[in-house]
């Protein structure tokens, strides 16, 4: 680099964006974009049926979730809820710590423990899911 | 300008997003306590019943409603945010947008409240 910056052209460096192959960040905001209009039906449905239907809370029980798990649609919808729930929250986090963390480093530990904790607790999810047992006594 | 070090910028376009921020990193705090109680209907019928007799209470009944509130409007706005992207009409009409989102907003957060506390409120003061 020159001492002197060639004033004729001064913005010739290229931005440090990737030309070719799969653009993450541009896939990202398309992915938000996709899994909120699916979020709309699947939590806003969750919270209506859970929260304000016949009752709400005071109505769930053990038994309850047993009675929604023994059909595989409330199951799909469920493990679907809870995976684009949590990936879209996730990276929309991961956003923000990315506006805020000035420094690598930081960024770097902030998003190693959203990413630890937000698999741990999808994996969890999920084998509830599957593993449920309506006979556990 | 020299950078100030922020992203904000005024007006109440600027509040909207960040309740948006506010409210989806709340959701997604909520999300991760809300995966781990739900765990425990692998463990037993009685250590489910527990924890879930605890959303039953007055002072997490009307958390819940907090919680509905959030997620609604973080909904609509996102709503909003993709109209605004993708609808040529979007981005002149934001404003009015927001408007419509906070009125819907209201109209189900109003008796959606009453529905959420009901059983709360009869506890609390008795069967109308
Ligand atoms: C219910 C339907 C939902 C819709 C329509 C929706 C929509 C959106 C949209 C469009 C964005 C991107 C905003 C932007 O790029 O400027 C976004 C961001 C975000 N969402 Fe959602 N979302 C929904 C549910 C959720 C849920 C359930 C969570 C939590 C698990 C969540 C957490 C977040 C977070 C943390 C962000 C990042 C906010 C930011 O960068 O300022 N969202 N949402």
């Amino acid at each position: 680099m020159s001492a002197t910056p060639d004033l004729a052209m001064p913005n010739t460096r290229p931005t440090p964006r990737r030309r070719q192959g799969v653009n993450f960040e541009k896939n990202s905001w398309i992915f938000m974009r996709a899994s909120g209009l699916i979020l709309v039906i699947l939590v806003l449905g969750h919270l209506f049926i859970m929260n304000i239907l016949d009752g709400g809370v005071q109505r769930i029980n053990f038994a309850f979730v047993a009675g929604r798990w023994s059909s595989p649609f409330w199951q799909f919808w469920d493990l679907t809820m809870l995976w684009l729930a949590m990936l879209h929250g996730t990276n929309g986090l991961r956003v923000i710590i990315g506006d805020y963390a000035k420094s690598g480093k930081t960024r770097f530990w902030l998003r190693g423990i959203l990413y630890t904790a937000s698999a741990a607790t999808i994996l969890l999810g999920t084998l509830v899911i599957f593993t449920f047992d309506p006979n556990l006594s | 300008m020299a950078s100030t070090g922020t992203l904000y910028r005024g007006g109440v376009s600027m509040w909207s997003w960040v309740a948006h921020r506010i409210t989806g990193v709340a959701v997604l705090f909520f999300l991760y306590v809300h995966v781990l109680d739900t765990a425990l209907i692998r463990v037993s019928p009685d250590a489910y019943d527990t924890i879930i007799a605890s959303y039953k209470t007055p002072l997490v009944n009307l958390m819940e409603v907090g919680l509905v509130g959030a997620v609604l409007f973080h909904a609509l706005n996102g709503l909003r945010v993709m109209a605004v992207d993708f609808w040529e009409r979007g981005p002149r009409l934001q404003k009015q947008m927001l408007w419509v989102i906070v009125g819907i907003w209201l109209l189900v957060m109003v008796p959606g409240t009453f529905y959420m506390m009901k059983h709360t409120i009869e506890s609390l003061f008795g069967a109308a």
